[in-house]
């Protein structure tokens, strides 16, 4: 018990950050970027921010699976809701805007919407009512997608279906690399995801670009341990990659799930909201499941949605260019009560947890 | 979404255990991702374990914090 405590000891806390500045390369503005809305929650909940000295930036990267899923993708999920099918889905995801309307605001004109705890509930349901179509709106990083894999892959019932949302989250990270303007000196990788992909592909990072990652565990002293294991490669001028969440995290990762994972999903580009096209960053079922895929079920594909609401910043937001306070809308009329941008309802969302742990 | 909360696997049979999350708290969730045995703890996800935690690395963590510390006052 006293182990565990450790893990949050605001003592030791205080130490690592005056090791912190001992070895900070002296006259350096040194920016660091997670990948991960448990991560910012963390940074948030502890103040951790305040225990950095000022040169030590860490910003938020597209870390919340929620945030980025783009319109169009919404769209697709209301559209089937109010064609009369049962469209499942994580809590997370019930607020976030389509072009047009959220799935909250399709339920509320009659469609049937259901929040989930996980796909398992969702093939549940469908085995419960054999009569009713459903459809499970699969989002979510590499933590969530081996569990799609399982029930893809476990013959479920044939009214089920699912519209694959899930997005990879190295690609993301190399394109943030490649954003030049954005100045970052380090990764901290994000731990639940690296559980299941392990270290292997982040490897690319120290050998192509110079850049440190630590991949970290989302207690505060896990945190503050992988700011400084970057600070120490800089002092180093070594960059590599440590992993600091030895206790969760392994080399090759959780292979069983790779393995599933590889059997059901294949790799192609993906628009990620407020980014782009990101290349082979999602994943779609593979032939071999076309009767489970929704879009084949359906006959339906939505090319096109508005991703940004006019006036909103959520696309500087997601890859940390501006801090939410710097959006023109935040807490004026963008609140977690009534959100307009992605970034504003998930409980990952930057801007969400801004607005509750600095309002 | 990618919160995973550790858990102590009380029983499994097949492809679901039942896990205690502390005081407690029990459910039923779905192993097939993990080899999993009953006493480990195993993080879990949306109702899914996704990786069983090593016990003997979560110490040595703890033991590597405190080197750091030590081996960087003593270079003072």
């Amino acid at each position: 018990m006293v182990e565990e405590l450790r893990f949050r000891d605001p003592n030791l806390a205080k130490r690592i950050s005056e090791k912190i500045v001992e070895i900070l390369p002296k006259k350096s503005q040194i920016r660091i970027c997670h990948v991960c809305g448990t991560h910012e929650w963390t940074l948030n909940h502890y103040g951790l921010r305040s225990l950095l000295p000022e040169n030590v930036e860490v910003i938020a990267g597209p870390g919340c699976p929620v945030c980025i899923v783009p319109a169009s993708e919404i769209d697709e999920a209301v559209q089937l809701a109010l064609k009369g099918i049962a469209v499942t889905c994580f809590g997370d995801l019930f607020r976030v805007p389509g072009s047009n309307m959220s799935l909250l605001e399709a339920k509320a004109k009659g469609a049937d919407v259901r929040v989930v705890y996980g796909v398992g509930d969702a093939v549940q349901m469908a085995k419960n009512e054999p009569d009713r179509d459903f459809v499970f709106f699969a989002v979510g990083f590499e933590t969530t997608s081996p569990s799609t894999a399982v029930e893809v892959a476990a013959n479920p019932p044939r009214n089920i279906s699912f519209l694959v949302s899930h997005r990879t989250i190295p690609p993301a990270m190399r394109l943030l690399v490649k954003l030049k303007d954005l100045r970052l000196n380090g990764f901290i990788a994000p731990g639940h995801v690296s559980t299941i992909i392990g270290l292997r592909p982040y490897e690319v990072f120290p050998k192509q670009y110079s850049m440190p990652v630590v991949v970290a565990g989302f207690e505060p002293m896990d945190l503050m341990f992988g700011i400084y294991m970057i600070v120490r490669q800089l002092h180093d001028g070594k960059p590599k990659l440590e992993n600091e969440y030895m206790r969760a995290v392994n080399w090759e990762g959780n292979v069983k799930a790779q393995k599933i994972m590889n059997r059901v999903f294949s790799t192609v580009d993906g628009t990620w909201r407020g980014l782009g096209v990101i290349p082979e960053s999602k994943f779609v079922l593979k032939d071999d499941y076309a009767d489970y895929d929704a879009h084949s079920k359906y006959g339906m594909k939505i090319e096109k949605g508005i991703d940004i609401q006019h006036g909103c910043r959520c696309h500087l937001v997601i890859i940390g260019k501006i801090r939410p306070a710097e959006c023109p809308l935040f807490m004026k009329t963008c609140t977690p009560q009534k959100p307009i941008g992605a970034c504003m309802v998930s409980v990952e969302g930057t801007c969400r947890i801004w607005a509750t742990t600095q309002h | 979404m990618c919160l995973a909360i550790p858990a102590k696997v009380i029983s499994r049979r097949e492809n679901k255990a039942q896990v205690d999350f502390g005081e407690g708290v029990l459910r039923e969730v779905n192993v097939t991702l993990v080899d999993a045995k009953e006493g480990d703890y195993v993080l879990v996800h949306a109702g899914y374990a996704i990786q069983v935690l090593d016990k003997r690395e979560a110490q040595e963590t703890l033991h590597l914090w405190n080197e750091i510390l030590e081996a960087e006052a003593q270079l003072k």
